[in-house]
């Protein structure tokens, strides 16, 4: 018995020293030793493997796979004004009295049926469906039985991503998030000299690649040279939680937030210690100039690090990019925009959070094959003259939907809760309005 | 999202929704795909705050009439059959349909099918015709009464629902019956304004 637990110790001493030395040092120092290289080598060809077999046995039964990656309607992209026109051709327009006609109301009832069946918003709160089966569980939609093989590959996936990479990541993240808060306690007591900053950074970025390493992160950074720098605004749309550690693995960001009890506020309180974040008590957020001010204060101050914000304001599933909120648009610093793009392949790191809270998140990013994912960093852009904030942000928008390959949609991420505003339905009614009464107006000159 | 979704629906539901509504197999099992998604309460049918919860159909000025089309007299929730069914109505019409047997019952998405899911959003009361009130609900749900700018008041919609009734009105009973409505709107291309076109 007393051999059995000192046999125990010994092989968990030599575990947690081959942790240390194969994946805690490289993350410190920042260099590779080229082990998750070679695993993601091995998965690519797996799963090129598993989507060749899935495809050559449905092609053999003549399953037909309905894949939702496309459209299921085909749209007419007609304007109100074109469709009501093609509708009222068969009648003469009246002399007096408006224009309308018992058929206007088709073009109305054609687009919300369109909308029921399919919608450009609500399938940006759910997860992506994957074009071909990734040997995971939960993106597995159509249960069927292809092979032995397969099936066997994928309980030996099951095996190794539960049952060693798991325990594996959630070790390697709970020692990166302690060395986080000691680490930037232990600089926070330094006063301020510059070794302080650097050190800070030093900390963050060390801290930031170990849990990158608890995830399996892959990340091709591009573009470098348009990096944020101190005293901008770093925007970028966001997917999950782990966009931050995704960013700062690649330099330091001061986050902007709502500060929270219990372990995040731990982290946050010992973040803070060491450089400026800002966190915001949840009844300031409400004060739009206390907000404005603060992050105009921190811009301003050109030795600060680039305050890091997601405009979105919410997650968003990484397929489009919804809405920017136009606060941080107004501030007048120089915006830095990065485009972050995960590879749905490797693993789904969206949080949708109605169904699940942060830890089951996590758990789930856990038993992942991997994170892969780009990020661009995009040139430096300003507010020009006369141009107000809406239009910047939606210019910025554009910029990142573009280089990420997303759509971009006007909607509010917001939507994802809450009821759509009234003034919308408002501004249908009143284009409607015009094509019904705009014949009166051209004719007579007293409209009222 | 998609979690088996089409496996809960069985081959022989899908074969008798093929038969009632002509959809095919992939177009049935995609659309269930949608009703599971659009139903958050997980309890197999949708609810009237299901469908507002889509953006676009929530600023739809008919919206709300169409929402209601999805549910029989009295009822609250509908289940993916009688969700079909009403999807079926703006199915296209298809060539090889217009051959069919004159002897077996009308399909879901016929001109006739079309006029009639279109004259019942007008007629709420179903006493089968559209009276002066009724076309005057409808006008006031799809036009901007109370912003300035482009206004229309209300004697402007009153003279614009008495105009439209005398033009359809034939038997002079001040409303519009099925057989006017029919009439009026013959020279309207109903297969294509009122059909959804489907890829796959």
């Amino acid at each position: 018995m007393e051999d059995f637990w000192a046999m125990v110790l010994a092989g968990l001493k030599v575990w947690v020293c081959l942790i240390v030395a194969l994946l805690m040092v490289p993350a410190m120092f920042g260099f590779s030793l080229g082990i998750s290289e070679t695993y993601m080598k091995i998965l690519v060809k797996i799963l090129e493997w598993a989507t060749l077999r899935i495809q050559t046995v449905n092609k053999a039964q003549q399953i037909l796979k309905s894949s939702s990656f496309n459209s299921l309607v085909q749209r007419d992209d007609g304007s109100m004004e074109e469709e009501l026109r093609g509708l009222r051709r068969s009648r003469p327009k009246p002399p007096v009295g408006g224009d309308f006609t018992l058929s206007d109301c088709f073009y109305f009832y054609r687009r919300g049926i369109e909308d029921i069946v399919e919608d450009e918003v609500t399938q940006r709160f759910s997860s992506e469906e994957l074009v071909s089966w990734n040997l995971l569980t939960r993106t597995n939609i159509d249960f069927q039985y292809i092979s032995l093989k397969l099936t066997m590959v994928w309980g030996l996936g099951v095996f190794i991503r539960y049952c060693i990479l798991t325990p594996l990541r959630i070790m390697l993240a709970s020692i990166g998030l302690t060395w986080l808060v000691i680490g930037t306690t232990a600089v926070g007591f330094l006063p301020n000299w510059r070794l302080k900053s650097w050190l800070s950074e030093w900390v963050h970025v060390m801290c930031y690649r170990i849990c990158a390493r608890g995830l399996s992160c892959t990340i091709h950074y591009h573009n470098k040279e348009n990096r944020p720098r101190k005293g901008g605004i770093c925007v970028a749309n966001h997917t999950s939680p782990i966009d931050i550690v995704i960013l700062c693995n690649d330099g330091c960001y001061a986050m902007v937030g709502q500060s929270h009890g219990g372990l995040m506020g731990v982290l946050q309180r010992a973040m803070a210690r060491s450089c400026p974040h800002i966190w915001f008590e949840r009844a300031d957020m409400k004060d739009r100039h206390l907000v404005a001010k603060r992050l105009r204060d921190h811009v301003n101050d050109k030795t600060k690090l680039p305050i890091l914000i997601f405009p979105e304001g919410t997650c968003i599933n990484n397929t489009s990019v919804m809405m920017f909120k136009k606060g941080c648009f107004e501030i007048g610093g120089t915006i830095y925009p990065v485009a972050i793009k995960y590879d749905p392949q490797f693993g789904d790191a969206f949080w949708n959070s109605a169904k699940y809270n942060m830890v089951s998140y996590l758990l789930r990013m856990m038993t992942s094959w991997a994170i892969v994912c780009n990020v661009w960093y995009l040139p430096a852009m300003h507010q020009q003259e006369g141009e107000d904030a809406v239009q910047f942000a939606n210019r910025v928008k554009s910029v990142i939907a573009h280089q990420g390959g997303l759509v971009d949609l006007s909607w509010d991420g917001g939507l994802k809760r809450a009821k759509v505003k009234d003034i919308y339905r408002e501004e249908q009614q009143k284009k409607y309005s015009s094509m019904v009464v705009g014949s009166e107006e051209d004719r007579s000159g007293n409209s009222d | 999202m998609g979690s088996r979704a089409s496996s809960l629906l069985r081959e022989e539901e899908i074969e008798e929704i093929k038969k009632e509504t002509g959809f095919s197999h992939s177009q049935i099992t995609r659309l269930y795909s949608r009703f599971t998604s659009l139903d958050k309460g997980e309890n197999g049918t949708l609810g009237r705050e299901d469908f507002q919860r889509i953006p676009e159909l929530a600023i739809n000025p008919l919206g709300d009439r169409i929402i209601n089309a999805f549910f029989p007299e009295g009822e609250d929730q509908v289940n993916f059959r009688g969700f079909m069914r009403t999807l079926a109505h703006f199915r296209p019409i298809e060539d090889n349909e217009k051959n069919k047997d004159p002897t077996a019952s009308e399909p879901l998405n016929s001109r006739i099918n079309k006029l009639l899911f279109a004259f019942q959003l007008y007629d709420l009361d179903r006493d089968d015709k559209i009276s002066r009130d009724e076309l005057l609900q409808v006008l006031r749900m799809m036009v901007l009464r109370m912003m300035v700018g482009v206004n229309i008041s209300d004697e402007q919609l009153g003279s614009i629902a008495d105009r439209t009734i005398q033009e359809a009105d034939q038997n002079g009973d001040n409303s519009i019956s099925f057989n006017e409505f029919i009439k009026v709107l013959e020279k309207v291309d109903v297969e294509q304004k009122m059909s959804i076109r489907f890829l796959h």
